[in-house]
């Protein structure tokens, strides 16, 4: 579905990602894990447009990706749900979720969606017309979580989604994420809890200062004794 | 010589300016919520609608309404124009050179009108029904007076309605809180900036027509001040945020109208200092304005 | 040798000034004084505009400041009596010598500089562009109505010319000397890095509120020795002189020569004195109909102004100084100024 050749990003003078390439099939998870500065949130923002590699193609079902703009990548299908929520917070629950289908024009179906983002985070149908601001923590990521879903997204990808939430709700938003997967949605999920995230996912890479350092099956990379020691503690 | 007749007059000019005011605010303000740039060229677009204006009134025989119309459509596709070819090529420059480029298309448009239109000030007449004075209430005002106020309302409340309720309006909105993730919701950012310098200078332009149908005269510089003094009105506000420029907008004009009419005449002649040294005071005392969200330091 | 150059180069600019002031007539004598007072105040607004990363549009408010303060300070006690005669007798009893006036008017107007700074420069920059314009229209408003002190509109005219060519380029020497080592000194270096990054810079125990409040109040003091200047060249001020016209084209000098490059900002200066004084020839030359195209000059200077910031957002000079341009000569090579990774020559 998607695939990534010798990727090569920079900020400035600063080389960020240095040659990666990678592959996502249709209906996967794919974990993408390493630790921070690793380039993890970097790759994701090129996938989705924010950031243009110097080198490198990205082909998202044949199409050549590094030359669309940011919201003609979304239209395609590929979501990017952001490190940090980024939620709007000036914006009320229902403006954010409305902005995030505001390209689509299957009107029907956005109206189920929404439903189906109500059924799986009720909050948010209680807080619909607050600004996105007065949420806590925990509903700012459901609400990202939920933004994602009102884009229609065919391909995920989901920024540490569980950074500094409660582990209750750290346990709603995997197994929405999983829930997501039985959807048909393709994941491409960067975490730094390397531990769940290789329980989740089919395939993982690993990644290091900008290269990808192993990949393969999560539970192979799982029983791997350098990732053990480096992710897993242990 | 303080009757209630004369503080009700002040009160319609203060009003009036008031108005004016804050639809040149707005138009500030949006575009720096989105873009972080203060347009010193704002004001140039009121200068520009008041001249379209005259041109249709003098030489295409239209009714006022028709050529307030026109000339808000003419400067909004300028704005729109203006965008395309000095801003969009400095997306992800340094801030200070889309300022520099404001400053710049700034002297364009006043120089150029010297240039074609002269520097000498055109006198605008207004049909005899605007002029014409009207009493009730017990109050004398000319129609002129209330037309402005009902206009000026008419637009806020229109811009209110687009901005709460339609898509672009949610859009225009999430640009002025982050541009990077309102594309990321599939939204296609350049479209919403072209459309916030639409409405930016068409507002601009409106705030023109009223403003030199007000003062009856018209030069290649009339904006300049007005523009730089709606700058105040939406930092007193608070930047970046629409109902904030209106209430920022009538705040200046009924302090100003205020200052003039009851203070001394020996001091009522530093109005426009007066105007600025309240910017100094706001930066001092509350730079993020009465509405404004907190603005992190030079972030 | 090296160390020689500097004050060669200061003999042979004087030796300059006062062959010309000899041997040329008053027009380019005049021209000649211009061209060094637009250098004082663009090198000055550089300042600010240029190493502090601030963006001030004060320098007409500062050069009134100046001009004013010196005019009534050095008018013959006589004159002022007949020209402003509702001067308290403090001022009206002072005639001081042209070379204290422009020291005083420029305290005066770091003064006010400060005065503004202190609320201002603790906001984003570009708040410092709104707040000093209105500076300048505080202080054209005062030049308005305070008649005792200013004539109102009429201005005052009648100044002794003190002015001379060889004035001009004594001061615009001091100033260039004075910034010069301003900027290459640790002070200079704070500013740069407050410029490059203000949060590293502030990690770095760089004070970064008192740096800018200090370019901004230096800027000011120069600017304001400027409108002295030009009020002794020109012999009569009033509150319109002081335009924001003055104000745009001494941006405009240092956009085009090079934010950052105090060479810039002279070579800047030159261009932006000569090439209006020609156009200004062209707009009566070129009348159309028997209209003259008043504006032109203007607007060649603003497409100027558009297209460095489209095409070479950097100006003439980048950050490049004289001495590493004759040095790249010399050598031939191609590397980069010293200055580390600045900001526009990444976009070039």
């Amino acid at each position: 579905m998607l695939s990534v050749q010798n990727l090569h990003v920079y900020y400035g003078h600063i080389h960020a990602l240095k040659g990666i390439s990678l592959e996502i099939n249709a209906g996967e998870i794919v974990a993408l894990i390493g630790s921070n500065g690793a380039g993890k949130t970097t790759t994701l923002a090129t996938l989705s447009g924010l950031l243009r590699p110097r080198e490198g193609h990205i082909h998202f079902e044949g199409r050549d990706l590094t030359r669309l703009p940011v919201y003609q990548i979304v239209q395609l299908g590929i979501v990017h749900c952001p490190e940090g929520r980024q939620v709007f917070t000036r914006l009320s629950v229902t403006e954010n979720l409305r902005l995030a289908a505001s390209h689509r024009t299957d009107h029907t179906n956005v109206a189920r969606d929404l439903e189906h983002v109500h059924h799986l985070f009720p909050i948010l149908a209680k807080r619909r017309n607050q600004p996105a601001g007065t949420l806590s923590g925990g509903e700012q990521q459901m609400l990202a979580i939920g933004r994602a879903i009102m884009s229609r997204p065919r391909l995920l990808l989901l920024d540490e989604p569980s950074l500094g939430l409660a582990p209750m709700i750290v346990e709603m938003i995997f197994g929405v994420i999983a829930s997501l997967r039985r959807d048909g949605v393709t994941i491409l999920l960067v975490e730094q809890n390397a531990y769940r995230a290789l329980q989740l996912a089919d395939r993982a890479y690993v990644m290091e200062t900008g290269h990808i350092k192993a990949s393969g099956p999560s539970r192979a990379l799982a029983d791997d004794p350098a990732v053990k020691a480096a992710y897993l503690g242990g | 010589m303080v009757t209630p007749s004369y503080i009700a007059q002040q009160l319609i000019n203060a009003l009036n300016i008031g108005s004016i005011y804050a639809l040149v605010a707005i138009g500030l303000t949006v575009v720096y919520g989105i873009l972080r740039l203060i347009n010193f060229a704002h004001g140039d677009m009121m200068t520009i609608g008041a001249y379209v204006a005259l041109t249709a009134v003098t030489a295409l025989a239209m009714p006022a309404v028709a050529a307030l119309l026109v000339a808000m459509l003419v400067v909004s596709a300028l704005g729109v124009l203006i965008e395309r070819l000095a801003y969009r090529p400095l997306r992800g420059a340094p801030e200070v050179a889309m300022l520099i480029t404001s400053l710049a298309i700034s002297s364009l448009i006043e120089n150029g009108a010297t240039m074609t239109l002269t520097a000498q000030p055109r006198p605008v007449r207004l049909a005899a029904e605007l002029t014409q004075r009207v009493n009730a209430l017990g109050l004398s005002f000319a129609v002129m007076d209330v037309l402005i106020i009902v206009l000026a309302v008419g637009l806020m409340i229109a811009l209110t309605l687009f901005v709460r309720r339609t898509t672009l309006g949610i859009a225009m909105r999430a640009c002025s809180e982050n541009v990077r993730i309102t594309q990321l919701m599939g939204i296609n950012v350049n479209r919403v900036i072209a459309v916030a310098f639409a409405i930016s200078a068409g507002l601009a332009a409106a705030a023109g027509v009223l403003w030199t149908g007000k003062f009856g005269i018209v030069d290649p510089f009339t904006g300049f001040l007005p523009g730089l003094k709606a700058f105040v009105a939406a930092v007193i506000g608070g930047i970046g945020n629409i109902p904030g420029a209106m209430l920022g907008g009538y705040l200046l004009g009924f302090a100003e109208v205020f200052f003039v009419a009851f203070m001394p005449p020996e001091v009522s002649g530093y109005r426009d200092a007066f105007v600025f040294v309240l910017l100094l005071v706001v930066l001092l005392v509350r730079p993020t304005g009465l509405l404004g969200a907190h603005e992190v330091n030079r972030a | 040798m090296k160390r020689l150059m500097p004050l060669v180069s200061i003999a042979v600019v004087m030796g300059l000034a006062s062959l010309a002031q000899s041997a040329l007539n008053d027009y380019y004598q005049r021209i000649l004084a211009v061209i060094a007072i637009n250098v004082i105040l663009a090198v000055s607004l550089n300042l600010t505009n240029g190493y502090s990363g601030d963006f001030s549009l004060g320098h007409a408010a500062f050069m009134a400041i100046g001009a004013y303060t010196s005019a009534i300070l050095t008018l013959p006690v006589r004159t002022k009596a007949v020209v402003l005669p509702d001067l308290p007798p403090w001022l009206s009893q002072v005639e001081l010598p042209f070379i204290l006036a422009p020291l005083i008017s420029g305290g005066l107007a770091a003064l006010v500089a400060f005065i503004v700074g202190l609320p201002v420069l603790r906001l984003r920059g570009h708040y410092l562009a709104v707040a000093t314009l209105g500076l300048m229209v505080i202080v054209q408003v005062i030049a308005l109505n305070w008649q005792p002190f200013t004539r109102g509109a009429r201005g005052i005219n009648g100044l002794p010319p003190f002015t001379t060519v060889l004035w001009a380029y004594g001061w615009m020497l001091i100033t260039i000397a004075v910034i010069w080592r301003i900027v290459h000194s640790s002070f200079g270096r704070a500013m740069m890095a407050v410029r490059e990054d203000e949060l590293a810079a502030a990690c770095r125990g760089v004070p970064i509120f008192r740096t800018r409040l200090l370019a901004f109040v230096c800027g000011a003091f120069f600017a304001s020795i400027a409108g002295a200047l030009w009020a002794h060249l020109i012999t009569a001020i009033t509150p319109s002189s002081f335009s924001f016209l003055i104000t745009f084209n001494v941006v405009a000098m240092v956009v085009i020569g090079g934010s950052g490059s105090i060479t810039g900002s002279v070579i800047g200066a030159v261009l932006m004195t000569l090439l209006p004084e020609l156009l200004r020839r062209l707009e009566t030359a070129l009348a159309i109909g028997g209209q003259p195209l008043y504006g032109l000059s203007q607007i060649v200077i603003a497409l100027m102004m558009l297209g460095v910031m489209l095409f070479r957002p950097q100006g003439l000079m980048g950050r490049r100084e004289l001495p590493e341009v004759l040095a790249l000569i010399g050598t031939g090579s191609t590397t980069h100024s010293p200055h580390v990774n600045t900001t526009s020559e990444k976009t070039a």
